[in-house]
């Protein structure tokens, strides 16, 4: 794995342009991990997965605890890993402990020996043995250790407790790791507390990883004290060194994370917008923002999305968005989305996480370009007024 | 008419043929996999591109419903509404009224249901049913029939064939589009080859563009089946294309197939893998099962579609009835494989080997020679032999004396112990 910066931003924002290579395939950063079940996107089997633009959705994020029931790490290794099972040769896959969906870190199950995660199959324990032994079958590109994530309301000792556990497996997952931490990613957690968070991402940054994941994020804290957070956390990381954020999904928050200098970002939003029926709309570009002034379609929705379940688009034969290149997009209108969502048919899902997914990787797209023009600020503030006024026009 | 059937290859009474349709040129035998709201369970249309899907049966009741047939006329017809290019297939909505909701009630006039929005009677009727199919603008649309269950017998059978044969004129009459649109007539009559006769008559006076072969796979037993299926195909136009309705296991198919039908459709491959199951050359796969959690081979390691190029069963073993992408992945593999049934079934007519594909399919679907006698009784009827792939002991021919049918001059008496 190789990464670097490019670009910073020039002033006040810690925004950053970089370029990260695996093996024969490189992406540039910003950039968006694909959230997957399983390994693969819920409802995107490799040969759908390839619609998309290239090189911007190679990044996939794989959760190890999705393969505690199986398949056996014996079979998932004869395989040949992850990307052999799944029928990715060339996606850069990066593992990451704990989800919201189907793998949520639950603190207060989480001991000394291991963390715990709510499963369909129950709760399970995993103690930084089992975790390893999922990572070397897996054969992930980069995986972050093992953490004990707790949500932002726990007291001062259990999030102490949690950034001590939280270093102490990173140094176990490094010993257990034949490749002695070369794809590790060090995991910084440490709550709400901007001392605990100091303290993990330089006790983190002093141990061989190749990068960093910071976790206990989108568990219920505060707005003003994530930027914060955020914040301090970057200033204790090396720069020369990609990080990962998780579960910061909306867009302003992704805004706010690139501006605290995130490289990459791991969410479920797109597949929470894709099960309730949604579609992104929102203007990617500072251009489209100006096309788009004043006229605001705030039927139903947000207006950065709509609810293609709503009567309005019963009879709506226009594409979702109209300047979309995406499979969805170019094949299917509004009408058609409705009907399968009222029918509850699969292939909803299927064009929505599509379109989805399409349109999300654009806006990253517009990120790196804002920020290797010196735009990002701009680009930042603009996006947060016109949400504004859109939100204040849907109002009034 | 708008349709062309062109029979391109022959062996004995089995055919393979070009069907031109509005929407797309087709080879027959063909599969329609049922895409009962407008869509298929899980695949987008590149994909059932990919596989060669080439036409989609709708279902006219569901689709009346949901979002109506009105709306569908209104965006431009069920092509369009869900971006399909190639060919569709509508029913007429009569046989989903009579299964899906045990309140129905044919009369004269026509079935009578009750509405499952709000309960209040309904009546659709042939004109009714046509006018519906019309607005959705499938390339193929069927005639309102008197669905009548296999099992049942005595008058009601003979009430059904004849209502059925007046309903033909009346959906006739109602058939606005038929330039655009091919209206198949749907031979009843239950498993009384004295009735099945008077349909197959009755219908083919009306010069239709095509005809289907309605009223079976209802749970009627497997000899009187095929029985049915060889009297009508006999009995119906060489230049017309025939339909067995509700046909979908890959050994009726080619049962069939070789006794002269020529399209089939079923929900069964889409169904069978939302429960785990996967089609093979052998008979089935039970993905669920233990043992294929550690599986590390392909579905069918001869298949070429993009499920078996890329997943283990393993993979698979883990997904199966606990994720969409698990039914996404099965239904994409089990219409492959009937889309290679197909194929395979119209290149080795064309090609003149037809018996061979015969015997090999059912060489690996019965390795043990075990081939059932209904399988076997079919096949001399189809000319096909297929003594090679049975053990001694099975080839019970004896079970043929049974029934009443003089088989012995079809029967060399080397094959007959
Ligand atoms: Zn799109
Ligand atoms: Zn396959």
């Amino acid at each position: 794995m190789r990464f670097a910066v490019k670009k910073i931003c020039a002033g006040g924002a810690k925004a950053r342009a970089g370029l990260l290579q695996i093996g024969s395939s490189s992406v540039e950063t910003p950039a968006l991990l694909l959230s997957t079940r399983k390994g693969l996107p819920a409802f995107m089997s490799c040969d759908l997965l390839s619609s998309l633009p290239l090189p911007d959705s190679l990044l996939l994020n794989v959760c190890p605890t999705h393969f505690i029931e199986g398949p056996p790490s014996k079979t998932l290794s004869n395989i040949g890993g992850l990307h052999r099972m799944l029928g990715l040769p060339d996606h850069i896959l990066v593992a990451t402990a704990g989800e919201p969906i189907e793998s949520l870190p639950s603190s207060e199950a989480s001991n000394k020996f291991g963390a715990s995660f709510e499963t369909p199959s129950g709760r399970k324990l995993v103690k930084p043995s089992d975790y390893m032994e999922l990572i070397s079958s897996m054969k992930p590109d980069l995986w972050a250790s093992l953490a004990d994530e707790v949500p932002a309301w726990v007291n001062e000792k259990r999030n102490k407790t949690s950034v001590d556990r939280t270093l102490r497996w990173l140094d176990a997952c490094i010993a257990l790791d034949a490749a002695v931490g070369a794809n590790g990613l060090g995991v910084v957690v440490g709550g709400s507390s901007i001392e605990q968070r100091k303290l993990c991402a330089t006790e983190v940054s002093k141990r061989n990883v190749s990068g960093f994941w910071i976790g206990g994020f989108g568990l219920g804290e505060s707005v003003e004290e994530r930027c914060n957070l955020l914040n301090a956390v970057t200033d204790c990381l090396p720069s020369e060194k990609p990080r990962i954020v998780s579960r910061l999904g909306l867009p302003e928050e992704v805004l706010e994370g690139v501006a605290s200098g995130i490289d990459l970002f791991d969410s479920t939003y797109i597949y929470q917008l894709t099960m309730g029926g949604f579609a992104l709309i929102f203007p990617v570009d500072m251009v489209e923002r100006e096309m788009q002034n004043g006229v605001v379609d705030s039927s139903a929705g947000d207006s950065t999305k709509i609810n293609l379940r709503a009567t309005t688009y019963r009879k709506d034969t226009s594409r979702i968005v109209d300047s979309c290149t995406c499979f969805t997009c170019q094949n299917h209108t509004r009408a058609y989305l409705n009907h399968l969502l009222n029918v509850h048919e699969m292939l909803a899902q299927i064009l929505l996480e599509i379109h989805n997914t399409h349109h999300y990787l654009r806006f990253f797209r517009s990120i790196r370009e804002a920020i290797k023009d010196g735009e990002f600020d701009l680009f930042w503030k603009q996006f947060v007024e016109n949400r504004r006024s859109q939100i204040a026009a849907a109002v009034l | 008419m708008a349709l062309r059937f062109e029979v391109l290859g022959r062996f004995n009474r089995a055919r393979a043929a070009r069907l031109t349709l509005p929407h797309f040129t087709c080879q027959t035998p063909l599969f329609m996999p049922v895409g009962t709201q407008g869509t298929i369970k899980g695949l987008t249309t590149d994909q059932l591109e990919a596989i060669g899907c080439q036409i989609i049966l709708g279902n006219t009741y569901h689709l009346e419903l949901r979002p109506g047939s009105q709306l569908i006329d209104d965006l431009g017809g069920l092509h369009k509404f869900m971006n399909w290019k190639r060919a569709l297939l509508t029913d007429s909505g009569g046989f989903q009224m009579v299964s899906l909701l045990h309140l129905a009630d044919i009369t004269e006039e026509g079935v009578t249901f009750q509405s499952p929005v709000d309960g209040k009677p309904m009546l659709l009727t042939p004109e009714e049913s046509i006018h519906i199919q019309n607005n959705i603008g499938a390339d193929i649309i069927m005639a309102l029939d008197d669905v009548v269950k296999t099992t049942i017998t005595g008058p009601r059978i003979e009430e059904a064939m004849y209502r059925t044969l007046r309903w033909i004129d009346r959906c006739i009459s109602a058939h606005k589009k038929p330039d655009v649109q091919n209206l198949f007539g749907i031979v009843q009559g239950g498993l009384d080859p004295v009735l099945r006769d008077i349909c197959v008559r009755g219908l083919v006076e009306r010069n239709l563009p095509g005809y289907a072969i309605g009223g079976l796979a209802g749970g009627e037993d497997k000899d009187s089946f095929w029985r049915v299926v060889a009297q009508c195909t006999a009995g119906l136009p060489e230049d017309k294309p025939r339909y067995v309705m509700g046909v979908g296991y890959p050994l009726d198919i080619v049962v069939c197939s070789a006794l002269g039908a020529d399209m089939y459709d079923c929900v069964y491959p889409t169904r069978t893998a939302r429960f785990g199951t996967a089609l093979v050359p052998e008979g089935v796969l039970k993905l669920k099962q233990n043992a294929m959690a550690t599986d590390e081979r392909p579905i069918d390691p001869s298949c070429p579609c993009m499920v078996c190029k890329n997943y283990t069963r393993a993979y698979l073993h883990c997904l199966v009835t606990k994720d969409p992408m698990g039914s996404q992945l099965l239904s994409y593999h089990n219409l492959s494989f009937m889309m290679r049934l197909s194929r395979d079934l119209h290149m080795s007519i064309l090609e003149g080997r037809f018996p061979e594909f015969v015997r090999g399919f059912l060489r690996v679907q019965f390795p043990k020679g075990d081939v059932p006698k209904w399988v076997h009784n079919a096949m001399e009827v189809a000319g096909i032999d297929i003594s090679e792939c049975c053990t001694p002991t099975n080839c019970q021919h004896d079970a043929m004396e049974d029934t009443g049918v003089d088989i012995s001059e079809l029967c060399p008496p080397t094959k007959c112990p």
